[in-house]
């Protein structure tokens, strides 16, 4: 510890504290602007100056380090002096045009300004100007504004991981820019934006349309990943206007990605549905919601009457809230059926019998921090889950060792270590390769029931480095991720991953889809005893579906079965925000209920961590909240136990209190025999399915300004060249792809972070749907 | 790309930093670039930046901080004059107003023979010889009167 006065105040501080942090733990505010916490010192603006004992000029408090009895003023006469000389020169050629500025009202030139600088300028001569850059559809910029502090340029080295932004020329002459032409592509662009401390980088999709002033903030929690980032959402005449960070250390610290900052401009989409609408006779008709509801509610009654409880089922979107959730499942099993499913994306259930407790991420967030070891099975890391991503990217930096298993090695912009690149099909013999190293390599035997499994398998030289690495650490978790959750032999995987974490001491989890995939188990939105999961449900069609915040073609484990079995229903209920053009054909109701900014809500996120919020605006239109819908529609059936004033009555019911983590329900371990059923049947090349991160729920599909970014381009048939040159297809031609279910056509792209013998063709989009299943055997013919 | 006695010689330069810090070897190798080059093409300065796993925009930071890099095509001959604050009191200004005068070319433009360019360049490191001129990044000229000036550009067309 080192003694500093600061201010005359003496404060003891950590040893290698600079003087800006001592400032900070004794409450005295240094003017700054290059200085950021989470960022590297670069210490270019100078606005920081401050006077220190002994020191013959004034010395930047960002990066002068504490020494032990130092003494610092930072706003004496010599200190202000300093700052007040810096101000004029940063001033000298920035414009003084603050009312045409986007920033104005919160941008810290501006404010530090009022303090720091004169009321008219000294400088006559001519200022300079910088051409703007197109950085793509979310950022804009106005880069004769810069007052060239690179954050912008050290974010994107740091914390997204790849140098997008750079500042190029010199002194004068210096200006900040992307490499000729290029957009600014990372998934957590947007953080530039709050980052630069002036109207150089603003919100693209925000600009000009409200004044930070004008607008409320309030707080929410992103419906997105698994994360839950905290919102604040700006509000002006009961419309969204923009998104920005609530900072919380815990989960997504000071940032967003660009998904949970620029998805609410789907909030306004043509594509709401703003009246409750029927389908009678074959003709479409808005109707109030009375009469909707009893349509629905006699239409699901007439079904259990005519062919029971059993033939009525529940398909709901882990994005929805907790709250609807709950009511979901209470009012299926009030009608006496357990056809509960919200893993919809899943297409192994084998671990249900033996699962107890929610998935979840085996840990809390912050402790990726400590990790030292980290073995990812199955995932699109940094696309579905950015932030979380972020975090790894980060302990990567202090020595985290990161191995992945899985038919995908697209850069994830931190070093990972060992990569047994397999197909999914052969993605659980290769993790059992690894278990038998490790169990080797820490002398521990492996547990009974996969010991046969394991012994019979072959260690791959990846697989060997994996378990080395992993043998070699003191704190290591696997996590599976997407694909791995999605994969058809999910379980048997999962139970690997369990071993492995048992043979390193290590910790186990699921990382989780959607921002409530906690939450949906939790609350039992999973079928009980004698229900019939998603794949079962749809496999073999009910007389009657409710569908929750999902659409058929895109957020359902095999599009086209899932539009098959809806379109021969009896009755199929869509209960969501927008009207979908397929819902038109396959539905029988559409209700629109709010999204989570129209409604009070909660979402437990993968840390297990409960997070409530309310509405910031009033719903559209004809639009109700989710759970009054389903309370209301629970009195019409006639069931007990609907009657609520208020979203929090239903979460304390369902939750039993109002927790601030749903600890003692996590788990979601299972214990199954390994499979030995193929994960890919047939001739041809194994499917890997991603779900782009624009396309991966209702609410971002619709966000125009990301639909224009590079990760929302028009999916490819990636493969590697082998693959590529097998199937007699090049680079950029035209390839059929055929499934079982169906056929469509795709650009082929040789891309080489594709196992062998696979074909990546992302899901959740038009122009795959037709293919079905997200696995599975497809084949490639060049058109 | 860059020919393989090009990269051969870069990779000497790797070779002196550790195996995880090749950009370490930016300026070598930008150096080289342009020597095979004549100049550095945002494609050059690219497929230099990848040669070192490093992101393009780090190495056009380099590229266009120095003005020993050319990241425009520049004549035969680059005249570099010193403009800065100890060369200006000195004579260093009037230096390249005649230069300008003599080959009817402003700062970063070239002569229509493509003979010369003229740049203006940031300290020398030889103020008390001002005015100071570099010929072609590699000859440093001192105490450039008009006459000398002359007599170099003489030279330099022979
Ligand atoms: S654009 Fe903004 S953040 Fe980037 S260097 Fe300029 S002022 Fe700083
Ligand atoms: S904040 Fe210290 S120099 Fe910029
Ligand atoms: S100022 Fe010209 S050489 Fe130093």
């Amino acid at each position: 510890m080192l003694e500093i006065e600061i201010d005359g105040k003496v404060i003891q501080v950590n040893d290698g504290s600079t003087v800006m942090d001592a400032a900070t733990q004794a409450g005295s505010y240094v003017p700054h602007f290059c200085y950021h916490k989470k960022l590297s010192i670069a210490a270019n603006c100078r606005m920081c100056l401050v006077q220190v004992e002994k020191a013959p000029k004034p010395l930047p408090a960002c990066a002068t380090p504490v020494t032990n009895g130092m003494k610092v003023w930072t706003h004496s006469e010599a200190a202000v002096k300093a700052q007040k000389g810096v101000m004029e020169f940063l001033l000298i050629n920035h414009p003084l045009d603050c009312p045409i500025c986007d920033q104005g009202g919160e941008c810290q030139l501006q404010d530090l300004a009022v303090g720091y600088g004169d009321s008219s300028s000294r400088y006559q001569e001519e200022k300079r100007v910088v051409l703007n850059k197109n950085l793509g559809s979310l950022v804009a910029t106005d880069m004769t504004r810069c007052i060239n502090c690179t954050r912008c340029v050290r974010f994107t080295q740091e914390i997204a991981g790849e140098m997008e932004l750079g500042q190029a020329f010199r002194g004068e002459h210096a200006e900040i820019m992307p490499f000729v032409e290029k957009t600014v592509d990372s998934e957590l662009s947007g953080n530039i934006i709050d980052l630069c401390p002036v109207g150089a980088l603003t919100s693209k999709p925000f600009r000009f349309s409200a004044r930070t002033w004008e607008m409320s903030r309030r707080k929410s929690v992103s419906p997105h990943d698994s994360l839950g980032s905290n919102l604040i959402v700006q509000v002006k005449h009961d419309t969204v206007k923009r998104v920005l960070p609530l900072e919380n250390e815990a989960i997504n610290e000071c940032w967003l990605s660009d998904k949970d900052r620029f998805a609410y401009e789907a909030l306004g989409s043509d594509e709401r549905l703003t009246k409750p609408m029927i389908r009678q006779g074959g003709e479409w008709q808005e109707v109030d919601w009375q009469t909707a509801l009893e349509f629905v509610a006699n239409g699901l009654k007439s079904t259990v009457r005519e062919q029971g409880a059993q033939s009525v089922g529940a398909l709901l979107s882990p994005h929805a809230t907790l709250e609807e959730l709950h009511l979901a499942q209470k009012l299926m099993r009030g009608l006496g059926s357990e056809n509960i499913d919200s893993r919809l994306r899943q297409a192994d259930f084998s671990g249900d019998a033996s699962r107890s407790g929610a998935p979840w991420l085996g840990m809390p967030i912050a402790e990726v921090a400590s990790l030292n070891r980290l073995l990812v099975v199955g995932s699109f890391l940094r696309k579905d889950h950015p932030l979380l991503a972020q975090r790894v990217r980060q302990a990567a930096k202090r020595g985290l060792r990161v191995s992945y298993v899985g038919p995908n090695a697209e850069d994830w912009l931190l070093p990972v270590r060992n990569r047994a690149l397999v197909a999914p099909g052969k993605m659980l013999a290769e993790l059992a390769g690894v278990v038998k190293a490790l169990s080797l390599a820490v002398s521990k035997p492996v547990s009974g029931a996969i010991a046969d499994y394991v012994a019979a398998v072959a260690i791959s030289p990846a697989a060997q480095a994996i378990a080395d690495d992993l043998a070699a650490g003191s704190s290591a978790a696997v996590w599976l991720g997407n694909l791995a959750a999605q994969h058809p032999q999910a379980a048997s995987l999962q139970q690997l991953a369990q071993e492995i974490a048992r043979l390193v001491d290590g910790r186990v989890g699921i990382i989780g889809e959607a921002a409530n995939s906690v939450g949906a188990h939790v609350v039992g939105a999973v079928p009980g005893a004698g229900g019939r999961n998603v794949a079962d449900m749809l496999d073999k069609p009910l007389a009657a579906y409710l569908v929750l915040g999902a659409e058929a073609e895109f957020d359902f484990a095999d599009a086209v079965k899932t539009r098959t079995a809806f379109e021969q229903a009896g009755l199929v209920v869509s209960l969501g925000a927008f009207r979908s053009v397929a819902a038109l054909d396959y539905a029988d109701a559409m209700l629109p209920i709010a999204p989570f900014t129209e409604t009070a809500g909660t979402f437990v996120n993968c840390e297990g961590r409960v997070q409530s919020f309310y509405g910031v605006v009033k719903p559209l239109g004809e639009t109700r909240p989710g759970w009054k819908v389903l309370r209301v529609l629970g009195n019409l059936l006639g069931l007990d136990g609907f009657d609520f004033a208020k979203a929090d009555e239903v979460c304390v019911e369902a939750l039993g209190g109002s927790p601030e983590f749903v600890s003692e329900r996590l788990g979601g371990l299972v214990d199954v025999p390994l499979s030995s059923q193929p994960a890919a049947e047939g001739k041809g090349f194994e499917r890997v399915a991603d779900i782009p991160l624009y396309f991966a729920d209702p609410l971002v599909r619709r966000a125009p300004s990301l639909q224009k970014t590079k990760d929302a381009a028009a999916p490819l048939a990636r493969m590697n060249a082998a693959t590529a040159a097998a199937s007699g297809v090049a680079d950029g031609q035209l390839v059929r792809l055929r499934s079982a279910a169906g056929v469509v056509s795709l650009t082929a792209r040789v891309d080489e972070a594709v196992a062998d013998g696979c074909v990546r063709v992302a899901g959740a989009h038009q122009s795959t749907a037709g293919l079905g299943p997200l696995s599975g055997v497809i084949s490639v013919e060049g058109l | 790309m860059l020919s393989q006695e090009s990269l051969a010689r870069i990779d000497v330069e790797v070779a002196k930093y550790p195996p995880e810090q090749k950009q370490s070897a930016v300026m070598g190798a930008l150096r080289i670039a342009q020597e095979e080059k004549g100049w550095l093409a945002n494609e050059t300065i690219d497929f230099v930046a990848r040669y070192l796993d490093m992101a393009p925009i780090a190495a056009f930071e380099v590229a266009s901080f120095y003005n020993m890099y050319d990241i425009e095509p520049v004549g035969k001959h680059k005249i570099t004059v010193c403009t800065n604050l100890p060369c200006a009191l000195s004579g260093g200004v009037h230096a390249a107003e005649y230069i300008k005068q003599k080959l009817g070319i402003d700062f970063n433009e070239t002569t229509a023979d493509g003979k010369f360019t003229l740049k203006e360049g940031e300290c020398m490191g030889a103020c008390g010889d001002a005015p100071v001129l570099l010929v072609n990044n590699h000859r440093m000229c001192s105490w450039m009167t008009p006459e000398k000036i002359d007599q170099m550009l003489a030279d330099l067309d022979k």
